[in-house]
């Protein structure tokens, strides 16, 4: 296919891809390239806004919003390697801009081209493997939004089973939330403590070594969990698994010394 | 009540030290969502039957007025009275008047979440009449003077070693030293104990979960058959409602009744579901001799067109609660009121008002999955969110939050400012942040008291992708050939 041909894909990044971990960054560009996609990284992206709009913060959402839609809407697709980022702009953009006529249609259309990264590929481009090797089992966390707003549920796992080397052990609460929630676990560590170590517990139980999801903000807290309590099993997001770049080191892991 | 909700935090801490309570609520947590998940899958139409129920109650909120007055006649025409009541106190003085007429020393009582809200026993028991729990949950719950812990399982946090422990310092008329061990005798002694109160109460006191327009029936879904002796034995019967519980038609009652067992315990139907309608006819072999609603109002219409509108859908089935991991992780009791869980987190606030609930619509990770099983498909997340949205336009909650959050917005707000702070912000945690991740980190320790924050990797991703870097086998090879 000619350059011209392919659609182009602008890649939100999410602000914890490009501040914490730039290999989610480098994994979703080559999935999508793979795809046959020409995907561009524009600069002037931040953040999505969720952290105001959650916080009932609803004119500085709308200002953050105005300025991805700004940002995106020149693109044929948006896609974000995240669930709860591509939800914010799927779902409540247009909710956000509810009164609003002039901004509303924007945040429609923006709203309708927009996609998590897995569901993208499986779902638009049709992408059945990637090709990846993966050595080890593995559990997948279904993260809330990415579940419950986009439905992403088979999409991961149909490509995860693709990959060679991997196995999948299910945990029976995996559409349970982790308790990240955003700022949520900052204001009510306790509660949100308790959650995390339902989560981590389900995990254990799988008898995986790595967990993957598809949301950065979910992993660093399970991750996070899972160090502090001193157990070994790795968090992952999927797309670096899918990618094949899982030398990287798993989160909140050292840099191997080479 | 007097409301604990402001102790919120305090609240959740002390239930999640509460070794007895979690136990409860871990079983509570795998029992209530599986047999759920279990009676829809035994009924192909549920999606479309909570459909159908939704857009019964839609129809009624539209249609409120129409339908309150087309259930009064009805009322009226077999024989009862309605008793419109603005607010709690109204609601109370009227029950109470009915009381009085009748001469009653005892009134009985069927399991009303109306009832909790406007503290009636208490009331009651102020002007010398005796009011009676009859539901087995509520009449342990009363016996140690405690709110709910849940909306359709009052007792649920309590262990039967508790409740025999109860039955001990209450029922001192009996042995001592009787065997209380097994569920089953503690429901024959409640049950015992609690006969000779329904046969000599004077009013019996019930909820109703729908009232029906058409008819202008009452209907009341039980699974231990103690509202029928409550409404059927007395001389008179007293329903509370809140002006929201009426539906059109017996056809649109019986469209809910299909949604609600299934939703709340799993159940097809629950063991009794009773129809009231007016006071005993002569040809009735039994029944009361008065019949009266006190069809209570207490904010509804206030919520009517606001942005807590479809709340009033709720049913009351608790598979919110059930299903909420805060409620899970806390129990009702944390909540600080009569309402507990996501509903209880969007009701509260509108009934005893914002300031006192400011924490219940804050404390919620908005992981949807409440509204995903909600029968009436209330979006219970978004409503959080509004209150969210009202707190932050009056300024509730913490300055030095609002400001952090606002200074981030203001830097998302410009670009080529945020990628300048960001770029610094990482490098320097990128410095310190060798061994990948921090234990404890000054102005993060919300996040690292409980969990190791994962370090950044020294360079943004956008600054790395548009100095030419691409994806390699592993990020510690992309730093490399970017530095
Ligand atoms: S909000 Fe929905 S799920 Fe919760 S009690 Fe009401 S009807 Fe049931």
């Amino acid at each position: 296919m000619s350059d011209t041909a392919k659609p182009t894909v602008g890649l939100f990044a999410t602000c914890l891809v490009d501040l914490m971990r730039p290999v989610v960054g480098f994994a979703a560009v080559k999935l999508l390239e793979d795809a046959g996609c020409r995907v561009d990284v524009p600069v002037a992206q931040t953040c999505c806004g969720q952290p105001a709009y959650n916080s009932g913060d609803k004119t500085d959402a709308q200002d953050i919003a105005k300025s991805v839609i700004e940002t995106f809407e020149g693109f044929d697709y948006v896609v974000a390697p995240s669930g709860s980022c591509a939800g914010m702009i799927k779902d409540h953009y247009p909710e956000a801009f509810e009164d609003d006529t002039e901004w509303r249609p924007r945040a429609q259309a923006l709203a309708a081209k927009t996609y998590e990264l897995m569901s993208f590929l499986a779902d638009v481009r049709g992408v059945t493997s990637t090709g990846a090797a993966f050595e080890g089992t593995v559990t997948y966390h279904d993260s809330c939004s990415g579940l419950r707003e986009l439905g992403i549920k088979d999409q991961p796992r149909a490509l995860l089973s693709t990959v060679s080397g991997l196995h999948i052990s299910e945990g029976k609460e995996t559409e349970t939330c982790c308790g990240f929630g955003g700022l949520f676990c900052v204001k009510y560590p306790d509660i949100s403590e308790k959650m995390v170590d339902a989560k981590v517990d389900d995990i254990v139980a799988t008898g995986a070594d790595t967990v993957l999801a598809g949301d950065l903000g979910c992993l660093m807290n399970i991750a996070g969990r899972l160090q502090r309590r001193g157990l070994s099993i790795k968090a992952r997001h999927a797309a670096e698994v899918l990618a094949g770049m899982s030398a990287a080191p798993a989160i909140g892991e050292p840099a191997d010394e080479e | 009540m007097q409301p604990t909700t402001p102790n919120f935090k305090q609240n959740a801490r002390d239930a999640i030290a509460n070794d007895p309570l979690q136990a409860a609520l871990g079983k509570l947590a795998v029992g209530f969502p599986m047999r759920r998940l279990e009676a829809a899958a035994r009924l192909p139409e549920f999606e479309n039957l909570r459909d159908q129920a939704r857009d019964i109650k839609t129809h009624v909120l539209e249609n409120l007025d129409y339908y309150l007055e087309a259930y009064e006649q009805k009322v009226v025409e077999s024989g009862g009275h309605v008793h419109w009541c603005r607010d709690a106190e109204e609601a109370r003085e009227t029950i109470l008047e009915i009381c009085q007429k009748a001469g009653a020393k005892t009134v009985t009582k069927s399991k009303s979440m109306i009832s909790e809200e406007i503290a009636v026993n208490k009331y009651l028991e102020e002007n010398g009449i005796e009011p009676v729990e009859t539901d087995l949950g509520e009449y342990i719950i009363q016996l140690r003077k405690e709110p709910p812990s849940h909306i359709i399982a009052p007792a649920i946090h309590l262990s039967k070693e508790q409740v025999a422990e109860t039955f001990r310092n209450a029922h001192i008329d009996l042995a001592a030293d009787r065997d209380l061990d097994e569920p089953r005798s503690l429901l024959e002694e409640a049950r015992a104990k609690l006969r000779e109160k329904f046969l000599g109460a004077d009013v019996g006191l019930t909820g109703a979960n729908m009232l029906i327009a058409e008819t202008g029936t009452n209907v009341l879904v039980t699974n231990e058959g103690n509202a029928d002796l409550t409404n059927n034995l007395p001389r008179v019967h007293v329903v509370i409602a809140s002006i929201e519980k009426i539906v059109p038609t017996l056809e649109d009652a019986s469209t809910i009744l299909r949604v609600l067992a299934r939703s709340a315990t799993g159940q097809d139907i629950s063991v009794y579901t009773t129809f009231c309608t007016g006071p005993r006819r002569p040809e009735d072999l039994d029944g009361p001799e008065e019949y009266h609603v006190v069809l209570l109002d207490n904010g509804r219409s206030e919520m009517i067109g606001s942005e807590f509108h479809e709340m009033l859908r709720c049913i009351r089935c608790g598979a919110c609660l059930n299903h909420c991991p805060i409620y899970k992780s806390v129990g009702g009791h944390a909540y600080g009121w009569v309402y507990s869980g996501p509903m209880g987190a969007v009701l509260i606030p509108n009934l005893i008002g914002m300031e006192e609930a400011q924490h219940l619509p804050n404390a919620s990770t908005l992981c949807g999955k409440c509204e995903s099983v909600c029968p009436m498909r209330i979006p219970l997340p978004k409503m959080l969110r509004k209150w969210r949205e009202r707190q932050f336009r009056a300024h509730t909650g913490a300055p030095s939050a609002r400001w952090a959050l606002r200074g981030w917005a203001w830097l998302a707000k410009r670009p080529g400012l945020y990628r300048w702070a960001m770029n610094v912000g990482v490098a320097v945690l990128g410095q310190f942040g060798g061994r990948g991740r921090f234990r404890s980190l000054p102005l993060a320790s919300g996040w690292t008291s409980k969990r190791d924050l994962a370090a950044p990797a020294g360079d943004t991703f956008i600054n790395q992708f548009h100095k030419g870097a691409r994806g390699d086998q592993s990020g510690a090879l992309m730093r490399k050939k970017v530095h």
